[in-house]
């Protein structure tokens, strides 16, 4: 059997498919983050909590409605985007002229309201949802076994990944956006609505989270913290990448997955905890983060 | 007498002023004195114990204007090293074993603060609440925490050798006098020109800067100050428990600081002290109420009203109220 530094090759290529799953939810959710810090200024502490409820939308969706997985991918976003633009509407433009650290604090607190709520009802041991039927079994490459619903996740995200790039990059709508990152007042200036971009902006973001949620939701057990902990990892990749650049969020998402996925190879104890190592390697030698600017 | 000959109107006001200052603190401490007869001392110590994390909390972002969401790493290290010492070291007396957590505090938040005063803002949020997760899975896999079990059976000894702390009224005081050392020394702290320059880099940093002041050196000192004070309060927190678990080291724990100085007043030397008084309550009457469960939610609710209308807290709305009406 082929061995890389003492690794079996299948293993090794196992893990690092699925540290590269875990980078692509890392990416998903980093550009959500740096979506809505764009014009919104505010981190948005909700986002795992919003990644969670994309889950959570589709299990109970598939229980209690009868929807499909393929509905859920379109309609969980569709809903956890609605609740943000309300929260937006509702909560965040109230505070969008003082201090961000009060969005951030805002955010905290819808989180723990959402988080909460759920582990009284569904408690913390989470639930599983059945991978789709077409998206069962797998290929067998030459040096691994390839699950379909794992191969299936990685390009989805990929694939909305740059859809994302490109929207924000290369159209008339991600222009404004743009726009709207640099100078919200002289945009309003020029007749654009910029109260209604920056509720469709929070919309999206969130959308995004949603989507990794429903994506993740076969993979890992559905339960309420689930959204927490992974974005606190999440926060330590925007921290790496900064917020600045939109494929800077993506390959440094992805980058993290892939170490993250190195390590659980070859020292698993400090599989948790690598990304928060990288972090402080990071702030030492290049405080303002590998895509960042100085602030 | 010559000394009143030469005072002027403004002395005298200010003179005025210390005493009723004096006064009312003497009158609080007094309070303090005799509250475990009217009140359960044991919780009585409890709100201590989070009124002193809660100030040290508050050094940070309500004079420096750093929001740390990772102080529970210096609460549960505090907690941790005097919890094993204690259990280890049977010889050893409650105030070396405090005193050892607090200084594991202090190093620990030499070194996070250095790494997250390289940030600013949003960013500097970020890093200390990641940090402190590291410093979570940490202490989930060291060996001397107990993992998920945490630390049980710390003994209280004896205070210096002598004081047996077993009953609850001795410990209560002398949990009493490391609070009142604490807020004296963040009172000190923030009336310093220290606290002043604090101040300055809080409103406007390039400002101070531009004066001279090497204000990542001030940040970096009332870092390892608010450190020090927090491993302080989780110290004496496990004496008076007799037990260090991962519950203080977890992101909840940093949120519900955050929640106690906002809720009682961002930069007023009493808010953190009234707020953690409020939420300690009212986590101690949920507990006991059918709503139980809920204290979740509940906190997070009380979080959006307060960041929504209520930003001054419970103590600055009723500085603002004193100013006026009587001023």
């Amino acid at each position: 059997m082929t061995m890389i530094f003492g690794v079996p090759l299948a293993v090794f290529m196992g893990q690092l498919l699925l540290g590269l799953i875990n980078g692509a939810f890392y990416a998903l959710l980093s550009l959500g983050l740096a979506v809505i810090f764009g014009l919104l200024k505010i981190v948005n502490f909700a986002h795992g909590a919003m990644y969670m409820l994309g889950a959570f939308a589709t299990l109970l969706g598939m229980r209690y409605l009868g929807i499909n997985y393929w509905a859920a991918l379109l309609l969980a976003p569709l809903f956890v985007g609605l609740l943000g633009m309300l929260i937006e509407r509702v909560l965040l433009r109230r505070i969008g002229h003082l201090d961000h650290l009060y969005g951030l604090l805002l955010t905290f607190g819808l989180a723990l309201i959402f988080e909460g709520t759920l582990v009284n009802f569904f408690g913390v041991s989470g639930a599983r949802y059945p991978t789709p039927e077409a998206l069962q079994g797998g290929y067998q490459t030459g040096f691994m076994f390839l699950p379909k619903y794992r191969a299936w996740v990685l390009l989805a995200a990929l694939v909305v990944c740059f859809a994302t790039w490109y929207i924000i990059e290369r159209t008339r709508l991600g222009a404004y956006l743009r726009a709207g990152t640099e100078n919200p007042a002289l945009m309003q200036a020029f007749g654009v609505n910029v109260p209604l971009l920056v509720t469709l902006t929070y919309g999206f973001g969130v959308a995004l989270a949603a989507f990794a949620g429903v994506l993740a939701a076969p993979l890992y057990p559905v339960s309420p913290t689930m959204g927490s902990n992974l974005l606190i990892v999440v926060f330590a990749v925007v921290v790496i990448g900064g917020m600045g650049s939109i494929l800077g969020a993506i390959v440094t998402g992805l980058a993290m997955g892939l170490i993250e996925g190195l390590t659980k190879v070859y020292y698993p104890e400090a599989a948790n905890t690598v990304i928060f190592l990288v972090m402080i390697l990071v702030l030492l030698l290049r405080p303002a983060g590998l895509f960042g600017k100085e602030a | 007498m010559a000394t009143t000959q030469t005072m002027t109107p403004s002395m005298k006001r200010e003179r005025r002023a210390n005493l009723r200052r004096n006064a009312f603190y003497l009158a609080l401490i007094a309070i303090g004195l005799v509250a475990p007869f009217f009140a359960y001392p044991v919780f009585l110590m409890k709100v201590l114990c989070f009124a002193l994390f809660a100030c040290a909390f508050n050094l940070l972002l309500g004079y420096a204007g750093l929001l740390s969401f990772g102080h529970a790493a210096f609460l549960a290290t505090g907690g941790y090293v005097t919890g094993y010492l204690l259990a280890s070291y049977p010889a050893l007396t409650p105030e070396l074993g405090i005193l050892i957590g607090t200084a594991a505090a202090l190093v620990l938040g030499a070194a996070f603060g250095a790494l997250s005063i390289r940030r600013q803002g949003i960013y500097f949020a970020m890093v200390t609440l990641a940090l402190a997760q590291l410093m979570f899975f940490f202490y989930i896999q060291a060996p001397f925490t107990g993992g998920e079990d945490g630390l049980h059976g710390v003994p209280r000894g004896h205070l210096f050798g002598v004081i047996s702390l077993r009953s609850n009224l001795a410990m209560y005081y002398f949990v009493f006098a490391i609070f009142l050392f604490g807020f004296a020394l963040i009172q000190r702290a923030v009336h310093s020109p220290f606290g002043q320059v604090l101040k300055a880099i809080r409103e406007n940093e390039p400002r101070a800067v531009s004066l001279g002041y090497n204000t990542d050196a001030y940040k970096l000192v009332a870092f390892i100050l608010s450190a020090g004070l927090a491993g302080l309060a989780g110290s004496t927190k496990t004496v008076v428990f007799q037990l260090a678990s991962l519950t203080d080291a977890h992101w909840h724990m940093s949120g519900e600081v955050i929640l106690m100085t906002l809720l009682g007043g961002v930069g007023t030397l009493f808010g953190p002290v009234v707020g953690a008084g409020l939420v300690v309550s009212l986590q101690h009457m949920l507990a006991q109420s059918p709503l139980g469960n809920w204290v979740g939610p509940i906190l997070g609710v009380i979080f959006v009203v307060c960041v929504l209308s209520f930003r001054s807290g419970i103590v600055g709305e009723a500085m603002k109220m004193y100013r006026k009406n009587f001023k």
